[in-house]
């Protein structure tokens, strides 16, 4: 599997990264290097087997409907880049 | 006193040869003159650590002090720390004070646990060789021109150059072990689900687990007893009785089944560490095991498959660092896409990015299948041959990794060839299976790791085999030379 | 040429629990900007999520409600895409293990016909935060209050074919819910909301048309206006030699029109996989039973019980079952006048006409269900008769008091004294005679009518307080006497 420029653009894209164009070739040439390493994957035949997302196959565990979480609103916007009136500042978004 | 273990140290905490505040005194002051070498703290916590030890020295003196209350260790850097900076390794969260403690670092405190302060660590745990840092790699206490492996490079650094008589890591495909191996030093990456995640920074959430990085299997059967159980916070975390991993260190190994997977003696394996290890296998036999052959077949696509499940997972993860509620955040974005492209282009460092775009497209319509999915059913066909195997055998052993500490820079410009590192380790990961890395030789000056790798839940059980090698053997005594007295 | 529209809905129903779907933060409404965000809410590195129990058992109750399989395993996917409302990066979603599999809801329209709709699955996921773009004139503001608010997304199959069938299944849904009491069901405040699938093809075309998305829509009526509206534009759009352009729209009540929104250059690419922070919900039949058995009554059962228990026609029982404030009030009245058909007259009738004109909902109404109920039993002993029973009812809606201490400050009790009524229908008889002399010569089955004639003058006499049945029994008598 091979990646080139174009691809790596709208990869970059779709995570929302930013890549200078001088470094888009060597991107390029990584991924698919690792696509070639992951795609020896495709020998093993995996037709009837159970993919599995927990070593464990444990399940999922309920917690009860309890509000156990007091308003921590200003230490938690310390961490903030950008706060005005409580509100997480973003520029401004046109639907 | 850098030389005593935790275990030591905490017999004189206990006896009063010395208190908890004298203790971290001297080992900051040691931070403070040595570590320029080895690069191996992100952050020191000179005030908190101080001040939990001032702490400890009270609940001593007033008659409350637990086995673990006044040990001086350090925290990966990944790992939240209320009020003190948690990086992660990244430019990203440079400016990150983190507003809550992580249920690992919750439980060191109210153990009487005192933090020197957060490790050196790959990007987002991203590397085995500790050179993604955004602090610039941590360096080998046995060369300082070697790699101390990664991510938890500066776990394993610090503990190897008596900074930190131990410190916590997350191994997420061998970032604990295979740092272990290479600084020789023990390191316990346990079943996935023992120690709670919440609050880890989370790298590949199917696949990260914390575990305890000291000289000794004693000393983490000591820290592995503050870090195991049950958090509620945690989905994934098991709700399963914790043993005294102390209580059973002392037991005989008579009759013990050790099992060598044939793929992991191959030709690609470094021929002094292949005999390192045959020699560490034959102290077992005079200890009382008995040795005998098994196949891991799918051990070749475990590298591919974690390179599918890993990237994925983290691509998913890592979304949240956007620039809007915490971390780096771009200058003067013009709009939205501005904000969220610069923010995370600047703010991670090619690895991560490498990954992240790796994971996006595994993930990306139509690709699915073939590869999120398929290496998920890889990892049932990798957890059955161990499965078969431990019908057979107690414990799986073989080396971490197939070479010793290789030079900075030897393999950063070659992302899979750094990847095949790992080629050891990972399947444990993919398996969730509880796995360690103790010292058990040495060649060219460096350290040789033996990997052991147990059943579910068998910690107990691999802390006492290499409690008792370590009892017949010194390699996990042996440190780096040059390293500063006391 | 004939057209046909296609049109499926996808529901989102906020559910009525106290804490998040994955966090211990509060739901409730209106609270100051981010102060019910907590670190899972913000998605702060390390956290991590917990699913809500109440959450679940809603979900269940819900697919139980519209008879549909219940997963018994069911997995949490990720949704990924990048917005500022969406903390985590990811939506928390059921993509391929649904909680809730294929299902029904049965519509009742106007005309009296019934029709079937599929539920196709109903999954639980996170509702985001809210962006606020007109807080501030550079920037745009977020609210995470609400990310994490579990929503249940109900799916239809694209069985609707008019505005009408869309509107009926809508308010089925939102009568199902409410009744579980598992969503507020309040749709200005966004708990309850809907997106409209519309396309239009030929009658007889088995293919679908392209369809349109249809946000944003916060009312019943403006379902109706806005689907409507749509499926006209598309038909003319076709009409013209156009072509209808996939695409989402917003609903814009003020102006009732549909506008694109901006026009994505990529196709969404969501990257959906299971969520490894998250394991399988597992349940058992055990389970099941144990919700089923915990279910309200459901408005297509109450809607018969009514007709049976209450001998209701279909119409009417079928008004009264559909919201759960409306047939609990109903069923106060009857129990309290013991007469189910004088309760649904009253309850459809007058109190439905006060309400509407006064805008407000059955449970504000300031004649209680007990009141009425006792209004209705002095009409059905005779205390009062219907006229004076409304003025009676308008002075309770007034707040001038009790039914019985209305009637007696303002002497609307019925004149029952036979030798008073005697007394005022004879005066009336002899007063009339040239309507007697009319009576007299009428053919025998035409004097029924002729009746009313003396009935309004007694009435009038009595100032409304005679006992119409009685009145007209003595004057039938009477008058009939007379011809002999």
């Amino acid at each position: 599997m091979s990646l080139d420029s174009n691809d790596v653009r709208k990869i970059a894209h779709l995570a929302r990264l930013q890549i200078n164009d001088a470094d888009i070739p060597e991107y390029a040439e990584n991924l698919s290097n690792i696509l070639d390493l992951v795609d020896q994957m495709q020998a093993v035949d995996t037709a009837a087997v159970e993919p599995m997302a927990n070593p464990l196959d444990a399940f999922q565990r309920l917690r009860a409907d309890e509000v156990t979480e007091a308003d921590q609103r200003d230490h938690l916007q310390t961490v903030a880049p950008a706060v005005e009136q409580g509100l997480f500042q973003v520029p401004k978004v046109i639907e | 006193m850098f030389n005593k273990t935790l275990a030591e140290l905490a017999r004189g905490l206990a006896k009063g040869d010395f208190s908890s505040v004298e203790l971290t005194e001297a080992l900051l002051t040691r931070i403070k003159t040595q570590d320029s070498r080895y690069n191996s703290f992100i952050s020191v916590t000179e005030a908190e650590a101080l001040a939990q030890a001032r702490t400890a020295d009270t609940r001593r003196a007033a008659g409350d002090a637990g086995p673990f209350t006044g040990l001086p260790i350090a925290h990966k850097d990944i790992f939240c720390t209320r009020g003190v900076r948690t990086s992660c390794g990244s430019k990203m969260l440079d400016n990150f004070v983190s507003p809550y403690d992580a249920t690992v670092v919750e439980r060191f405190n109210a153990a009487g646990a005192v933090m020197l302060g957060k490790t050196n660590m790959d990007e987002f745990a991203m590397g085995s060789s500790n050179e993604s840092s955004f602090y610039g790699p941590a360096r080998n206490p046995w060369n300082t021109d070697c790699v101390p492996g990664g991510s938890s490079g500066g776990s394993a650094a610090a503990v190897a150059a008596r900074l930190a008589p131990a410190a916590t890591g997350t191994d997420t495909g061998g970032s604990i072990r295979q740092p272990a191996a290479l600084c020789g030093i023990t390191g316990l990456k346990p079943t996935y689900g023992r120690v709670s995640r919440y609050g880890m920074i989370a790298f590949a959430s199917s696949l990260d687990q914390g575990g305890p990085m000291t000289r000794t299997a004693e000393d983490a059967a000591l820290m592995l007893n503050v870090m195991a159980g049950f958090d509620p916070k945690d989905s994934t975390s098991i709700e399963r009785e914790v043993p005294d991993y102390t209580a059973t260190l002392e037991q005989p190994l008579d009759g013990l089944r050790i099992g060598l997977p044939k793929e992991y003696f191959s030709s690609d394996l470094d021929s002094a560490i292949a005999e390192q290890v045959q020699a560490a296998i034959k102290e077992f036999e005079t200890l009382g095991a008995t040795v005998k052959e098994i196949s891991l077949p799918n051990t070749a696509t475990a590298i591919p498959a974690y390179y599918i499940i890993a990237p994925a997972e983290a691509s998913s993860n890592l979304s949240r660092f956007d620039g809007v509620r915490y971390g780096y955040r771009c200058d003067s974005p013009v709009d939205l896409e501005d904000l969220y492209k610069r923010s995370r282009g600047e703010g991670f460092g090619p690895e991560v990015k490498r990954r992240i775009m790796v994971g996006t497209y595994a993930l990306s319509e139509g690709f699915y299948d073939a590869y999120y999915k398929k290496a998920q059913q890889i990892r049932r066909l990798i957890q059955q041959d161990f499965i078969k195997a431990f019908e057979e055998v107690d414990v799986i052993m073989g080396p971490t990794t197939p070479h010793p500490a290789f030079k900075l820079g030897e393999k950063t410009s070659d992302p899979v060839a750094m990847y095949l590192e790992d080629i050891y380790t990972i399947a444990v990961n993919l398996a969730g299976l509880p796995g360690m890395s103790i010292p058990c030789g040495q060649t060219h000056g460096l350290p040789v790791g033996l990997q052991l790798i147990g059943g579910y839940f068998s910690e107990a059980r691999l802390l006492n085999i290499a409690h008792r090698f370590q009892q017949a053997t010194d390699w996990h005594q042996q440190a780096p030379q040059g390293l500063a007295e006391e | 040429m004939e057209w046909e529209a296609v049109i499926g809905l996808e529901i989102h129903a906020q559910l009525a629990t106290k804490s998040k779907i994955f966090s211990g933060a509060s739901t409730a409404f209106g609270a100051e900007p981010n102060t019910q965000a907590c670190a899972v809410d913000l998605a702060l590195p390390g956290t991590l999520p917990v699913f809500n129990a109440e959450a679940l058992r809603m979900a269940v109750m819900f697919g139980l409600a519209v008879d549909a399989e219940i997963g018994h395993r069911s997995v949490f996917d990720r949704k990924n895409y990048f917005y500022p409302d969406l903390p985590k990066g990811y939506q928390t979603s059921q993509l391929f293990y649904p909680i809730v599999g294929p299902g029904h809801i049965d519509i009742e329209l106007a005309d009296g016909t019934h029709k079937r709709v599929g539920v196709t699955r109903a999954h639980l996921e996170e509702d985001a935060g809210k962006s606020l773009h007109d807080a501030f004139p550079e920037m745009t503001g977020i609210d995470l209050n609400r990310a994490g608010t579990p929503l249940l997304e109900i799916v239809s199959e694209p069985d609707m074919r008019s505005a009408e069938e869309a509107v009926a299944y809508v308010r089925k849904v939102h009568a199902i819910v409410t009744t579980l009491g598992i969503c507020d069901g309040d749709m200005s405040q966004g708990s309850f909301r809907c997106d409209c699938n519309v396309s239009v093809r030929p009658k007889g075309q088995s293919e679908f048309g392209t369809r349109t998305e249809i946000k944003n829509i916060n009312s019943f009526r403006f379902i109706e206006k806005a689907i409507k509206g749509e499926i006209e534009r598309q038909i003319d759009l076709i009409e013209d030699g156009g072509r209808v352009i996939q695409a989402t729209r917003l609903y814009d009540a003020d102006k009732d029109e549909t506008r694109s929104m901006r026009t994505k250059e990529e196709a969404n690419d969501y990257r959906y996989f299971p969520c490894p922070d998250l394991l399988p919900i597992v349940i058992d039949q055990a389970y099941v039973e144990s919700v089923r058995h915990s279910l309200p009554e459901l408005p297509d059962a109450r809607h018969a019980r009514f007709m049976e228990e209450y001998g209701l026609g279909d119409y009417d029982a079928s008004v009264l079952s559909a919201y759960r404030d409306t047939a609990d009030y109903f069923e106060t009245v009857a129990k309290a006048v013991n007469d189910g058909k004088l309760a649904a007259n009253w309850v459809m009738g007058e109190l439905s006409k006060f309400l509407n004109s006064n805008n407000l909902e059955i449970k504000e109404s300031p004649v209680s269900a007990q009141a009425l109920g006792e209004l209705l039993a002095r009409l059905k002993d005779d205390t009062i008769n219907g006229k004076a029973a409304k003025q009676v009812f308008e002075a309770m809606w007034n707040g001038e008091g009790s039914a019985d201490a209305i009637i007696e400050a303002k002497g609307l009790k019925q004149v029952t004294d036979t030798g008073a009524l005697e007394a005022m229908v004879d005066e009336v008889i002899s007063k009339a005679t040239p309507q007697v002399e009319q009576y007299k010569a009428a053919e025998p089955e035409k004097r029924g009518k002729m009746l009313g004639f003396f009935m309004g003058q007694v009435m009038k006499a009595s100032k409304g307080t005679a006992n119409p049945g009685q009145v007209n029994k003595m004057l039938k008598h009477k008058l009939d006497a007379l011809c002999d």
